[in-house]
């Protein structure tokens, strides 16, 4: 075997290599080059018939070969499979602008959204919840909270009745959540910081009544506790709650039986360009009713009211909602049009704080 | 309340301005809900003079009116029968506003004739529907002078939202003095002299109630006027009456009216010629009905108040009088009545008969008893000069209540209760003018509640009265002391659990939905028995008339509802209250939920399918999981109630406690609900739910992880139809809880293999060792345990 021999073999060989169509076709160039009945494997198994002082050389020059072989096989190995794995991807492209597969998101409802936004506020101030039941006394409803029978204000609320007992009293279904200050300051002696958001009922149905609304109650009772304590809780409450950091607040005097003195609460709002917007504006919204709690209130459920005194309001979540996310319409929030909840509804994981604002 | 700015007036004497008195009552507690200022709207129009009117050459119908406007002459066309020349009439320019048509006049051609400005109807004017001919006005009306200032329309009306406390501001003179006392004017006198009388009244007061019921009507007060005549009031009179939405009746009905509006004074006054003998006030007998001066009649219970006479009553006591006995234009001799009744007992009355009445109005909230006497005079003094005539002495019964009342105000309370510090001085200032004639006594100040004031109780009434004076925008907001920089959760844990499964089931695809806490009594049926106690006396609509058994079947009717709106696949949810009995334990809070129509949109990629139980019980699973109920632990029973479907329907408790009943709605309620397609529905009993278990705070147990490889092994077994899957899994991990980590159900197969009545569960069981890796033998040995106890425990086999 001469050098050039090898060199034409070698040559033969790449050019063989560069010519495969495909891995197969490399296979079998591999295997009949560097196979056990391989040419360049015969070539290194008949160096012993070499004369004894070429055989090294020899040697050398067919590994040589061997190894360039062995590279050039390897290089068209990468190419051939570089471009079998192009033409698969080119195979296997999809159409990425289907519809993804269905997922429905479902979502929660104005009402619920809006009471834990203003729990996440009076948190901050130390309030805890409390609750109670729908169904009520007369006595919780009413004659505890200084509102007697046949007191004016009775009838301005509507009840609804359950049937009368055998003895004489029937129940009903609350028409305020202030039963629950009732509750509380009877089981509880003060200090008392508490929210009460919940269903209350009233027999009246019209475009801005239903029969079933939602209302949080507040009640703070303590020694020191006074008119001011009230204005301030309270502005901040609704600054926070509309997010408007100068909202205009103003507290006129008003009347319910079981807060003396008692106020409502206007925010500032405008009413330019036929719409309502929350903030510095030239008209006023009533938003709530507050108070100091009467004497009698607190006397009613075993309080001093020598030596205890605090504030209690109320206000609609609904209307809050309304007010806050524009919805026209105080009957469609117990539709349950499910176009209308996840118009107005938010989504399950948006969890109001206070850390990004409610 | 409604009121004018000059009969405001009246009783206070003030310079303020219209914007002022509304701005201040508003602040004073008397809310303000309308001004209807005439004067500003009716500006524009002055009195015009007709100097010519001719026939419009272009149109039968129309004359061309030349008026002079006092500022120039202008050419009107007018369709007006009666306008003519040498009339006056109100002459509206092009620019005005006429708020009975709601336009504004411009300058144009009618019919080829200039036509700039209009004469004017009342209904253009908003004044009257009359349009027969334009508004014609005295030959002395000054030309070119405001037509409502010189006709005395130009009074602000104004209304005020009264708190019930206010009885005493139901009343002309009561808002006077709370406007005096803040400031705003000074009261005008009441001339309360007394009226002499020339002779003994014809008709005697008698009270006959009841010993114990005496202060059903503690004192009445009446005289007779005789040769009276009863025309219509003068004009002023009138004035007032209409510009408050009352109707000018007769010169005596009036004074009546005025009374109950100007001082808050309700007054009665009977046709004496119509009545036969004396009157009594005394309580109605059973079977006593009255034609009341609404011309309705009403059958009169116990309790109610009557005046009567000998044939019986004559009217209902501070609600209203009746028609037979009622004045009229030939009434001669009139009989007043001026009472004083017990609040509740008029609230019951008017309330039980259903009459609103101004008198009921003003004698449920408490009038003041000292207008029994000045009362009776000033409307004495009002009736002789209206309607002429002799007036009698006074008849009186019954004795004047003992209404005085002293209260104490420690001068410090307006700061500690009200936090603001008032000086004592402006203290005492503001009670005096609200005449409770203050007296300083150390730091008190003792005062003696006026008569008309009977809402105050007691020392907090004196703080807000200050307050309301003094401005409650004065008190300086401050921040409540919060005992803690970090407060405590708002919700406690069991609160919390609520919160967390409704954001569990949105996130699980459910909308959330707030239905009412009622529905109706036909829809309950369907849904088992309520017991009476929970239906209500006066429902708002037969819809609404029970408290609901269960949250779903508004949740199912809102999904009927959706679907019929064409709402594909709705699926909704709600947390709330549901009512087993009027007791409090008998309200429990549920979240229900409903997924009708199929798993979602049809796709390319995913067959939709139609919603079964198990999409319900994997809510109810996610649920209880996010809470933390041993959702492992959880025994899968088949009887839910029967709104569920029989036998695609379950319960999951633990032992005796139900958590949650979940599975398709029982097809004879879907269809009687109207539900469309398959529904899925579930109840989580949330009050029923074990509080999460928590040892030692928030520290969760160290986490140990094996080192060794977990085996997996899948096992089939045939078991008997009727065997629940669940029982087969339990009787696999129970075998060694701490080695078998997980039993995965994946295959249920029926059919060609498995002989009839049977089925076939396939599982994948994976065994995690914790101290070394398993051998073959180890593993086998453990697999024959499994199987050897689904057998004992289902008696199932393993499948060959």
């Amino acid at each position: 075997m001469t050098t050039e021999n090898l060199d034409s073999l070698r040559d033969t060989l790449f050019a063989e290599i560069d010519n495969a169509a495909d891995l197969d076709a490399l296979e079998a160039i591999r295997v009949a080059a560097l196979g056990k009945q391989g040419s360049v494997t015969g070539l290194l198994k008949g160096l012993g018939q070499a004369a004894p002082e070429d055989r090294k050389a020899l040697g050398q020059s067919i590994n040589t070969v061997k190894v360039a072989v062995n590279d050039a096989l390897a290089a068209r190995k990468d190419d051939l499979e570089a471009g079998a794995l192009d033409a698969m991807l080119v195979e296997e492209a999809i159409d990425v602008s289907l519809p993804v597969r269905p997922h429905q998101d479902g979502c929660i409802h104005p009402i619920s959204q809006t009471i834990d936004e203003m729990l996440a506020i009076f948190c901050e101030m130390g309030f805890e919840v409390a609750e109670g039941p729908h169904i009520e006394t007369d006595f919780n409803n009413f004659t505890a909270l200084n509102i007697p029978p046949e007191h004016p204000a009775r009838q301005e609320h509507d009840t609804f009745y359950l049937p009368e007992k055998e003895d004489g009293s029937r129940l009903v279904l609350r028409t305020h959540t202030s039963p629950v200050q009732i509750r509380t300051m009877v089981a509880e002696q003060p200090p008392i910081r508490i929210v009460v958001p919940g269903r209350t009922f009233r027999a009246d149905y019209d475009a801005t009544h239903s029969p079933m609304f939602h209302q949080v109650e507040g009640l703070v009772i303590d020694e020191t506790t006074h008119m001011g304590h009230l204005k301030g809780c309270l502005i901040e409450f609704c600054r926070a709650f509309f997010g408007v950091d100068d909202l205009p607040a103003r507290f006129r005097p008003s009347y319910f039986p079981f807060t003396e003195p008692s106020a409502e609460m206007d925010i500032g709002c405008s009413r330019e360009g036929g719409g309502l917007t929350i903030g510095a504006g030239a008209d006023w919204l009533e938003i709530l009713g507050c108070g100091m709690v009467h004497p009698n209130v607190l006397a009613a459920c075993g309080i001093d009211s020598t030596k205890y005194q605090g504030f209690a309001f109320g206000l609609g979540i609904e209307r809050a909602a309304m007010l806050k996310y524009g919805i026209p319409d105080l009957r469609t929030f117990y539709e349950s049009d499910l176009r209308w909840l996840r118009h107005y509804g938010f989504a399950a994981l948006d969890i109001p704080a206070v850390t990004k604002g409610v | 309340m409604l009121f004018t700015f000059s009969w405001l007036k009246e009783h206070l004497e003030t310079d303020a301005s219209l914007e002022e008195i509304t701005d201040r009552l508003s602040m004073l507690g008397l809310e303000v809900e309308g001004i209807d200022d005439r004067g500003e709207a009716l500006a524009p129009f002055v009195i015009g003079y007709v100097k010519e009117a001719k026939q419009h050459p272009n149109a039968d119908r129309l004359q061309l009116c030349v008026v002079d406007t006092g500022n120039g002459d202008e050419q009107v066309a007018c369709g007006a029968p009666n306008a003519r020349t040498g009339m006056k009439g109100v002459f509206a320019p092009s620019g005005s506003y006429i708020p009975g048509s709601d336009m504004t006049l411009k300058p144009s051609k009618i019919r080829g004739e200039d036509s700039n400005g209009m004469l004017c109807s009342e209904r253009e004017m908003g004044l009257s529907d009359d349009h027969e001919g334009i508004i014609e006005l005295p030959d002395d009306a000054p030309v070119g002078e405001g037509w409502a200032k010189w006709a005395g329309i130009d009074d602000a009306i104004i209304d005020i939202a009264l708190t019930p406390n206010r009885g005493d501001c139901a009343s002309v003179r009561g808002i006077a003095r709370d406007l005096a006392a803040a400031g705003l004017g000074t009261l005008k006198p009441l001339n309360e002299d007394k009226v002499a009388g020339s002779f003994e009244s014809t008709i005697k007061w008698r009270r006959d109630f009841p010993a114990e019921a005496g202060d059903a009507c503690p004192m009445v007060v009446g005289r007779t006027f005789c040769n009276v005549k009863n025309g219509v009031s003068p004009q002023w009179l009138q004035d007032r009456l209409r510009a408050i939405g009352l109707r000018p009746i007769s010169a005596l009905v009036d004074i009546t009216n005025w009374s109950t509006f100007d001082l808050g004074r309700p007054l009665h006054v009977f046709d004496a010629d119509k009545i036969s003998g004396d009157l009594t006030m005394r309580f109605a007998r059973s079977g006593e009905k009255l034609e009341a001066l609404d011309e309705r009649e009403y059958a009169l219970e116990d309790g109610m108040i009557v005046i009567a006479d000998e044939k019986g009553p004559q009217g209902i006591g501070g609600v209203m009088g009746g028609m037979a006995s009622g004045c009229s234009e030939i009434t001669t001799n009139v009989f007043l009545e001026v009472a004083l009744f017990d609040p509740i007992r008029i609230a019951e009355t008017g309330r039980k008969l259903g009459i609103i009445s101004d008198a009921r109005y003003r004698f449920e909230r408490g009038i003041d008893p000292t207008s029994l006497a000045w009362g009776t005079e000033i409307a004495s003094r009002l009736i002789l000069e209206i309607c002429g005539g002799e007036v009698s002495e006074l008849t009186i019964a019954g004795d004047m209540p003992d209404w005085q009342q002293s209260q104490t105000l420690r001068t410090s309370r307006v700061l500690s209760l009200g936090g603001i510090d008032v000086p004592v001085a402006e203290q005492e200032q503001i009670l005096s003018v609200l005449g409770f004639d203050p007296k300083v006594e150390g730091d008190d100040l003792n005062c003696a509640v006026p008569p008309w004031r009977p809402d105050i109780e007691g020392e907090a009434d004196l703080v807000e009265e200050v307050l309301r004076i003094h401005g409650y925008d004065d008190i300086p907001a401050l921040p409540l002391p919060n005992a803690a920089v970090v407060p405590n959760p708002v919700r406690s844990a069991a609160q919390d659990r609520v919160e967390t499964i409704r954001r569990v089931l949105a996130s699980n695809g459910l909308v959330e939905a707030v239905t009412y806490s009622f529905l109706d009594a036909k829809t309950v049926a369907l849904f088992g028995d309520v017991p009476d106690t929970i239906r209500l006396v006066n429902p708002i609509s037969a819809d609404l008339d029970t408290m609901r058994p269960s949250a779903l079947p508004n949740l199912i009717s809102a999904i009927a509802r959706n679907q019929a709106k064409g709402i594909e696949n709705p699926s909704l949810f709600e947390v709330g209250p549901q009512y087993s009995d009027d007791t409090p334990d008998g309200q429990t809070t549920v979240a229900a939920g409903a997924r009708a129509g199929h798993t979602g949109a049809r796709n390319w990629a995913v067959a939709a399918e139609p919603v079964d139980a198990f999409h319900a019980k994997a809510d109810v699973l996610a649920a209880l999981a996010a809470v933390g109920a041993p959702v492992e632990n959880l025994q899968v029973s088949t009887d839910a109630p029967d709104w569920y479907h029989p036998g695609r329907s379950g319960c999951l408790r633990l032992g005796p406690n139900v958590l949650a009943q979940f599975g398709e709605l029982h097809p004879r309620i879907a269809t009687a609900m109207d539900v469309d397609g398959s529904i899925s529905v579930f109840e989580i009993f949330i009050d029923s739910i074990p509080p999460r278990k928590s040892k030692g705070g928030a520290a969760k147990p160290l986490l140990t992880l094996s080192a060794f490889q977990p085996v997996r092994r899948d096992f089939a077994f045939i078991v008997d139809e009727d065997v629940p899957a669940g029982n087969v899994l339990r009787a696999i991990r129970t075998v060694d809880r701490a080695l078998i980590t997980d039993a995965e159900l994946f295959d249920v197969y029926r059919g060609k293999g498995v002989e009839d009545g049977k089925k076939s569960l396939a599982l994948a069981i994976t065994l995690q060792p914790k101290d070394s890796t398993m051998t073959e033998k180890e593993i086998d040995a453990v697999a024959d345990k499994i199987v050897a106890n689904v057998t004992k425990q289902t008696g199932g086999v393993l499948r060959s």
